[in-house]
């Protein structure tokens, strides 16, 4: 009885106890690819937005446009007969 | 030892020995995913905070941009009229006067008169822009045109003067009598009896 519970154990139990940790192992191993591309792209996404402060610069432009479009408008519309007087 | 015995010590060896190894590559894996995930967090959180305020200035600007709009579509219109003004836009950019202005939404059922085919692309807002339009730089200090359908006079005036107007200043007629400003010495010649000439011998 012992025979067979020693050659169960070497021959069943140990290659049963290998594969089951040798795929924790491969699911592990697979992940950390995927956590490197992850880490990759947020750094690359960072550095992209680095240019994102130049958009304080592009509000400011416009809104120098907006209020030179504006005082041209006013100047146009001192100058200009409306559409209904010139009729 | 019985022989069972050493096949049992064998066998528990190999499944301690299996667990070591196996348990110690997960734990090193384990660890890698770890760090990387610490770098995926930081960059994750530059992102954030990098982006944070984009929403607020991308909205800010869209509010001056709309204002924008809304005033030269105003101005647009109220100079020169509905139909002249989906008129100008269909001649400025083809296709675009059934889409409407922004601000005007009933623009789209006008129909735009074909401005475009009578001037050329974009004459007639240079022309509309009177002093201020580049047409007009020979003449900065003429009139502006305010009566765009009658005052074709003042539209030809914005343009080069090629053969459209006179000179501005033709020299005055010469005024003669005493009241002229060149006085010229009376000759004694001019109403006297004309000389008679000495009978040619025969």
């Amino acid at each position: 009885m012992l025979w067979i519970a020693a050659i169960v154990l070497l021959v069943v139990v140990v290659p049963v106890v290998v594969l089951l940790l040798n795929g924790v192992l491969q699911a592990a191993r697979s992940i950390v690819p995927s956590v490197e591309g992850i880490a990759a792209v947020a750094a690359a996404g960072s550095r992209d937005l680095d240019a994102a402060p130049l958009l304080l610069t592009t509000q400011d432009q416009v809104q120098r446009t907006v209020g030179g479009l504006a005082d041209y408008g006013g100047s146009l519309d001192v100058i200009l007969d409306d559409a209904e007087h010139a009729r | 030892m019985s022989a069972v015995g050493a096949v049992f010590l064998v066998a528990v060896l190999l499944i301690v020995l299996a667990l070591v190894y196996f348990l110690v590559s997960t734990i090193v894996a384990l660890r890698r995913i770890t760090a990387g995930l610490d770098r995926v967090i930081a960059g994750v959180g530059e992102i954030v905070e990098k982006s944070a305020p984009v929403n607020d200035v991308v909205t800010s600007i869209n509010e001056q941009l709309d204002a924008g709009v809304e005033l030269l579509e105003g101005l647009l219109v109220k100079k020169a009229g509905m139909s002249d003004a989906m008129g100008l836009v269909e001649g400025l950019y083809p296709g675009a006067a059934p889409a409407g202005l922004r601000a005007f939404p009933e623009s789209a059922a006008v129909k735009a008169p074909r401005i475009g085919e009578v001037y050329t692309k974009g004459t007639l807002t240079l022309a509309r822009l009177g002093r201020e339009a580049p047409i007009a730089a020979l003449s900065p200090s003429g009139a502006v045109l305010r009566n765009v359908e009658g005052g074709s006079l003042a539209a030809r005036l914005l343009y080069p003067s090629v053969r459209h107007d006179a000179p501005e200043k033709l020299p005055g007629s010469p005024v003669i009598g005493t009241g002229a400003r060149d006085q010229y010495e009376r000759r004694e010649d001019v109403g006297a009896p004309r000389k008679r000439m000495p009978a040619r011998p025969s």
